[in-house]
């Protein structure tokens, strides 16, 4: 399979702190990897990195090759609203706009040039499993929605842009198990027209949607795979030690 | 034994902190009580709508008035603007070095400075070396200063309260930083922001000693709300009328009267600031 997304020799620091060390891990187009990894080894950082969310932060420290396709996404002469646009991203908890549910959808392509009616709005609410729920309050504020709900309509927000990969940041762990099953579905139901990387601390959700998986420690990834072969013939005795709940 | 006196104290507690409430209650209410009954008579619509006349002693309040509306504009036009603009920069921008700290200390020290030193500041600054004569721009700019500490601070930590979730979700859909403060961060802080501009201007309309060498008249004939005029002002109106005035027995009534419509305005002005942040909790629930 064709490699979309894909770092090399990455360091992350913060500061003193070294929080990735020489990562080199690629994601195939039309899969689902899941990071996973006790809490603090970096999957969080690592995920970030792709679309440019640590610039936020002056004392980060970033070394390494980070390419969409041929594409450098640390490369200075390209804008990083553009790789925000091409990598979506969907974080832990909820944060839908102060602004109604149809604006909520509308504001990320308006500021993008991209065309904005009730159709592209509509086909995104649509793609995220929402539209049936909220398609007679879409002038509500998003706040309103139950915390499900929320989450979906930021998955809608990410994928009305067209991205060609969404980056997810532990997406269920605020939500409870019947909202959880419902965007695993929709997360399945994505990979076809896009390339999902997803974080999770769940082991049974990495087994449920992921076809590759990558298991991070202390900053360094240890194994990776197919999710077949991590979870059932894990080659790294931490990595076996971690999903049968040793640690964590 | 030890539940007893467990008991005893919890109560002791409890009756201290009840009685230091209702002392501050009760001076609260003589305050409020003294100013409405003997102001009460002398409000009506002559009062609000007529010029000061017979040397004061007779007519209304309406230049006054007209003075305390305008001179708050004009600070609202000069502090907030430069207030706010200045608090996203410190909040939204400005890294977290030795200059920004010191910018902010500096910012804190100043809304505790005394408003008669700026009343002085603006006597140097404002009336002689730029000029502007004793009027109402003088005033008004004096009083901007004075205001611009309490807004920078209040928009400041308006800034604060909304998380940084709420800035990467813009980010992450491809908004600019400029487009994320504009589009997401201000919106969602109106709520404090407004609720702390509209509580600084109402401290400033009632201000007296930063317009006593600025601008503020002891009477004023005919028109006046002219920028580079003197004018009237209802605080230093209410100052002269209690202290200055040839006959101040006459005009006693006068001055509760103009006490009890200052204090109508502040608690107009607050109670918009409270209708400000109800509005908005409305919306975000």
């Amino acid at each position: 399979m064709k490699t979309k997304l894909s770092a090399e020799n990455l360091n992350i620091s913060f500061g003193e702190k070294h929080v990735l060390k020489n990562i080199s891990v690629s994601f195939a187009e039309h899969e689902i990897t899941a990071l996973i990894g006790p809490s603090g080894c970096g999957k969080s950082t690592l995920l970030r990195s792709f679309n440019r969310m640590h610039d936020l932060f002056p004392d980060a420290k970033i070394n390494g090759s980070l390419h969409l396709e041929e594409l450098d996404l640390y490369d200075r002469h390209v804008p990083v609203t553009e790789i925000r646009k091409r990598i979506g991203m969907v974080f832990q908890k909820a944060n839908p706009f102060p602004k109604s549910i149809y604006e909520n959808i509308a504001y990320g392509l308006k500021i993008n040039n991209l065309p904005c009616n009730k159709e592209v709005v509509q086909k995104a609410l649509e793609e995220a499993y929402l539209w049936d729920e909220v398609k007679n309050d879409l002038k509500m504020p998003a706040t309103r929605l139950s915390g499900g709900q929320q989450q979906r309509l930021c998955i809608a927000r990410a994928v009305a842009l067209r991205p060609e990969v969404i980056l997810m940041d532990e997406p269920c762990s605020a939500l409870d198990p019947v909202s959880t099953l419902k965007i695993e579905e929709l997360i399945k139901h994505l990979k076809k027209k896009y390339t999902i990387v997803i974080v999770t601390h769940n082991m049974q959700q990495a087994q449920r949607i992921a076809d590759k998986t990558v298991f991070m420690y202390l900053g360094e990834v240890k194994e990776e795979g197919t999710t077949d072969e991590i979870f059932n013939h894990p080659k790294n005795e931490m990595t076996a030690n971690y999903i049968s709940g040793y640690f964590g | 034994m030890q539940y007893k006196t467990n008991k005893l104290s919890s109560v002791v507690e409890w009756g201290t902190l009840l009685l230091t409430t209702l002392i501050v209650c009760f001076f609260l209410f003589v305050i409020i009580w003294e100013i409405v009954s003997k102001g009460a008579s002398s409000l009506s619509w002559e009062f609000v709508s007529k010029v000061p006349s017979a040397g004061m002693t007779k007519g209304g309040i309406l230049t006054p008035i007209i003075g305390t509306v305008l001179l708050t504009l004009i600070t609202a036009l000069f502090a907030i603007p430069f207030g706010v603009c200045c608090a996203i920069y410190l909040n939204e921008y400005a890294e977290n070095n030795w200059l920004t700290r010191t910018i902010r200390a500096s910012i804190r020290n100043l809304s505790g400075v005394p408003s008669i030193i700026y009343g002085l500041f603006g006597l140097a600054l404002f009336v002689q070396a730029l000029q502007f004569g004793t009027s109402l721009i003088a005033a008004g700019l004096t009083l901007g200063l004075l205001s611009l500490p309490y807004i920078i601070t209040t928009t400041e930590e308006a800034l604060k309260r909304i998380p940084n979730s709420t800035r990467e979700a813009a980010l992450a859909v491809g908004a600019t930083k400029f487009e994320t403060i504009k589009d997401v961060v201000l919106p969602s802080a109106m709520s404090g922001i407004l609720t702390g501009l509209v509580l600084t201007l109402s401290r400033a309309a009632g201000e007296t000693a930063p317009i006593l060498f600025t601008g503020a008249a002891f009477y004023i004939n005919g028109s006046s709300g002219y920028l580079n005029q003197e004018f009237m002002a209802l605080p230093y109106h209410l100052y002269m009328l209690s202290t200055q005035h040839q006959s101040i027995d006459q005009v006693r009534p006068i001055a509760y009267g103009t006490a009890l419509v200052l204090v109508i305005v502040v608690f107009l002005l607050n109670l918009t600031a409270f209708y400000i942040r109800y509005k908005y909790r409305k919306n975000e629930n």
